[in-house]
């Protein structure tokens, strides 16, 4: 029997902007949007970051986020339009019939509160349960998503607890109500891939166990393909595509969906270990002061010149750090760092001026590794100015060739950070590092923050200037697909050591060892049944094993 | 293994002994520096160089500063302040009684003040923008831009002098009954209560503002609680740890800065007290006000920053 739970018509969402020097104006965010959604079926919501899938998520709550609000259209939750209602109508809707589950849990969790008090709040405040029957069905839900000792998980407060357990945490503390619908904003996006899957597995175990329905939100198509009954791809506020999700993956009908289908369509050559490396970590050991336990243990990798080492690993498994003690920023306990033909001295101050300009660095948060208030092309003009004292026209000049090397062009020299989108902002961070005419540049997660379409135009903008310039790069990153696009070498790093090291061929060809089958296994792929099947393979070999 | 936060507060408490043990030198030290003579105080202008030479060994002025400041320390640290130059009484029993006056005076007001502060910079956040927050951040704004002598004086004569609800001078003197003393005690109160009142209301709302930006109280809402539970139960938990920091220093303040409202209400407590023998140049009474000052001053901070400490959660529960 399908029964309409949530029918969202002809949606509109406005927001009001405050642009500097001009009266404030309202921009319409989402222009339209209708969709349906049937008792204990769940939605995926796919789409960009800014393509408004969250403002479409939570005004199924009539919450707007911020100076967001709804300004247009219907939503009938059960049959009646949610939006007419007072703000105490939407008091007793939200946490009772429709629940919430964050992208960041950490965040989302009080920090002076026990978990259990938390988790089991909205119960009781609508009186869906007494306290201890709602403590009762929390141990469940705890149980039920693998949290270990269920009976005593919820006396913690959430400091003591990892990311991927509070968002476990989150997933009961909106199941707890038994609401009719729960809204899952990116639940697993801020996990490891490691943590991921088992999140997303105990996700949509509780979903078909509680028959609730969801609208599952999420920018990668991987994910929402293993949970989801039915997807819709938005883009910059419109619906591109809605349907099933198997004629979503297998055929899907527009091109922007097809894009998304494809991404990561980068060809890339492995190129062979040259006689000489341009960088040759030997026996690094680091630790941060104050602490005692290494971060890094007895780390050795090389990098080629002209070519791409990619650094992976969880968080926390030590990768940041060895490109803090590469740069000098982390001087190591022992250990050495080679580096064109010559030994660098672990502190950064000891080092000369060409040891700072041959070795370049770019970070993940393009937006605070920039000055707001300078300009493009000032950015890109300091390390100009600094390493080889270019000024006025000279300078000009140069900066608007790196602006055309990053594609962004001459038009951009007088913007402000602020006036650019992540990847714009990440091409001036790049065109900063080639400014200094590095030999090598080490990109710290430098396409994390970025959507899979953005992040495809830097990755391939990289390899373009490597190919150019035939700087070497040592790329760090969590992301697997990234590392198979565009990688020479590997370096898979766990718990502070390098556990398995080689050419990308090699490092990607079984027999693998534990971690890197474990990490490999774990990246989501775009096929039906992908997460049963990794879970069952899992359940055999520990069985077996 | 001892919980981490014992190692933190223990930290925290030996750094105000050091503090206190620091002031206690740098009021020492400054009474030194002050031009003049104790023996030639006491003995006036005739003193024959015999006799003052005789008072300055009795008195051990003759002594090292160095010395003199541990012998002084040391019979502080026993209850012993001294004697007064000017009218030789001892001068702990004399303080004792103007103490406890000044601290009567600052528990009425802190009674009255802190949970109305705290109460006031709840309902402005809940009202933020809106006019109740508007009128409880202009009101309060407007009494602490008042000098609080000037204070005093219109609080005097409205409700001392048109309207006689309570005696226009706050003396009070030993036997009094505890509800008289309330009644005559009542107008300095209500000026330090108006003093405070708006330092430590800001402070509450800013805190808690700061606060409702967190992910948390968002996470509050979309459970559906009332506007007022999300400021009180989830904000302000989190805004505990300032808002201490700004409570202290405003009973530091109802302790230390006193002076001029008890002048103006006449009013025996230790603001009165040192006033008066600052002008007579009593310099053993000036350092043991000084040192009483401080004491409070630097207790009150490290109460803070204990509490403070036990507040933080991640402390208290350490992974």
């Amino acid at each position: 029997m399908a029964e309409t739970l949530l029918d969202v018509r002809n949606l509109k969402i406005a927001a009001t902007v405050y642009p500097p020097g001009e009266k404030p104006h309202d921009i319409e965010i989402v222009h339209g949007v209708s969709f349906t959604l049937e008792k204990g079926k769940v939605l995926g919501l796919i789409g960009e970051s800014g393509a408004g899938k969250s403002t479409i998520g939570l005004s199924s709550m009539a919450y707007g986020r911020g100076g967001v609000r709804i300004s247009g259209g219907q939503v009938l939750l059960n049959g009646r339009d949610i939006l007419a209602g007072s703000e105490a109508d939407l008091r007793g809707l939200r946490g009772r019939e429709v629940t919430y589950v964050a992208q960041s849990a950490a965040a989302a969790f009080n920090p002076a509160k026990r978990l259990m008090e938390q988790v089991i709040e909205a119960t009781l405040k609508h009186g869906r349960a007494s306290r201890s029957e709602a403590r009762a069905r929390a141990v469940r839900l705890f149980r039920k998503l693998g949290l270990p000792n269920p009976e005593t998980f919820g006396d913690r407060y959430p400091h003591q607890v990892s990311g991927g357990q509070l968002q476990r945490a989150m997933t009961a503390m909106a199941l707890c109500p038994e609401p009719d619908l729960v809204v899952f904003d990116e639940p697993t996006t801020a996990l490891d891939v490691t943590t991921q899957i088992d999140v997303l597995a105990a996700i949509k175990e509780a979903i078909h166990a509680t028959g609730v329905a969801a609208l599952y939100i999420t920018h990668d198509l991987a994910v929402v393909a293993q949970v989801a009954d039915h997807i819709m791809v938005l883009r910059n506020s419109a619906m591109v595509e809605y349907g099933e999700t198997r004629q979503i993956i297998e055929a899907p009908r527009e091109d922007y969906t097809r894009a998304l289908v494809s991404v990561r369509s980068i060809e890339h050559e492995e190129k062979r270990p040259t006689p000489e490396p341009l960088l040759k970590v030997e026996n690094l050991t680091a630790r941060y002061r104050g602490t005692d336990f290494d971060v890094l243990k007895n780390v050795s990798v090389e990098l080629h010149p002209g070519q791409t080492l990619a650094v992976v690993g969880e968080s926390g498994s030590g990768k940041s750090t060895l490109a803090r003690a590469i740069t000098g920023l982390l001087p190591p306990s022992a250990g050495r760092i080679g580096f064109a033909g010559r030994v660098l001295s672990p502190q950064m101050m000891d080092r000369t001026r060409d040891d700072l300009r041959e070795l370049q660095m770019i970070y993940q948060m393009a937006d605070v590794a920039m000055n707001p208030r300078h300009t493009v092309g000032k950015i890109i003009g300091r390390p100009l100015e600094f390493y080889f004292g270019l000024k006025g026209a000279a300078k000009r000049r140069r900066v608007i060739e790196l602006l055309d090397e990053i594609e962004l062009g001459e038009k951009f020299i007088d913007r402000y950070p602020a006036e650019l989108s992540g990847g714009q902002k990440q091409r001036v961070c790049i065109a900063r590092a080639l400014a200094a005419k590095p030999k090598m540049i080490i990109c710290d997660e430098v396409t994390s923050a970025l959507d899979p379409l953005v992040a495809d135009g830097i990755l391939k903008l990289l390899l373009a200037l490597q190919r150019i310039e035939g700087v070497a790069l040592l790329f760090i990153t969590h992301d697997l697909a990234t590392v198979r696009a565009i990688a020479d070498a590997i370096a898979v790093m766990y718990r502070g050591q390098v556990v398995r090291y080689g050419t990308k061929s090699e490092v990607l060809t079984p027999p693998f060892d534990d971690y890197t089958d474990l990490l490999l296994s774990s990246v989501p792929e775009l096929q039906l049944g992908w997460l049963e099947q990794v879970i069952a393979h899992r359940k055999m070999e520990s069985a077996g094993g | 293994m001892t919980h981490p936060i014992v190692r933190l507060l223990t930290q925290r408490i030996a750094l105000g002994l050091l503090l206190l043990l620091a002031a206690s030198a740098m009021i020492f030290a400054g009474t030194q520096i002050l031009p003049g003579d104790v023996a030639q105080s006491i003995l006036g202008q005739s003193a024959t160089p015999e006799a003052l030479a005789n008072l300055r060994a009795e008195l051990g002025l003759n002594e090292p500063a160095i010395q003199r400041y541990f012998r002084w320390l040391g019979a502080a640290l026993h209850g012993d302040l001294g004697t007064a130059l000017t009218n030789g009484q001892d001068i702990a029993t004399a303080m004792g009684k103007r103490l406890g006056n000044t601290l009567f005076l600052a528990t009425c007001a802190a009674v009255i003040a802190v949970p109305t502060a705290i109460l006031l910079g709840l309902i402005a956040v809940r009202y933020e923008g809106r006019w109740p927050d508007k009128l409880i951040s202009g009101l309060t704004l407007s009494t602490v831009s008042v000098p609080e002598f000037l204070l005093g004086y219109i609080a005097m004569f409205l409700l001392a002098v048109k309207v006689a609800a309570f005696p226009s001078v706050a003396t009070i003197y030993e036997g009094m009954g505890f509800f008289e003393k309330l009644r005559v005690v009542g107008l300095p109160v209500l000026v330090l209560v108006l003093v405070v009142l708006g330092h430590m209301m800001r402070m509450t709302r800013a805190a808690i503002l700061n606060v409702m930006q967190s992910a948390y109280i968002e996470t509050a809402e979309l459970k559906g609680l009332r506007p007022f539970q999300i400021i009180a139960r989830h904000a302000f938990p989190n805004a505990i740890a300032p808002i201490v920091n700004v409570v202290m220093l405003n009973l530091a303040y109802l302790v230390v800065g006193v002076v001029v409202v008890e002048v103006v209400f006449i009013y025996p407590g230790m603001g009165q007290y040192l006033v008066d023998h600052v002008a007579k140049r009593d310099v053993p009474v000036v350092q043991a006000c000084g040192l009483v000052f401080a004491t409070v001053y630097i207790g009150l901070n490290m109460l803070a920053d204990v509490i403070a400490i036990l507040a933080n959660p991640r402390l208290r529960h350490p992974k």
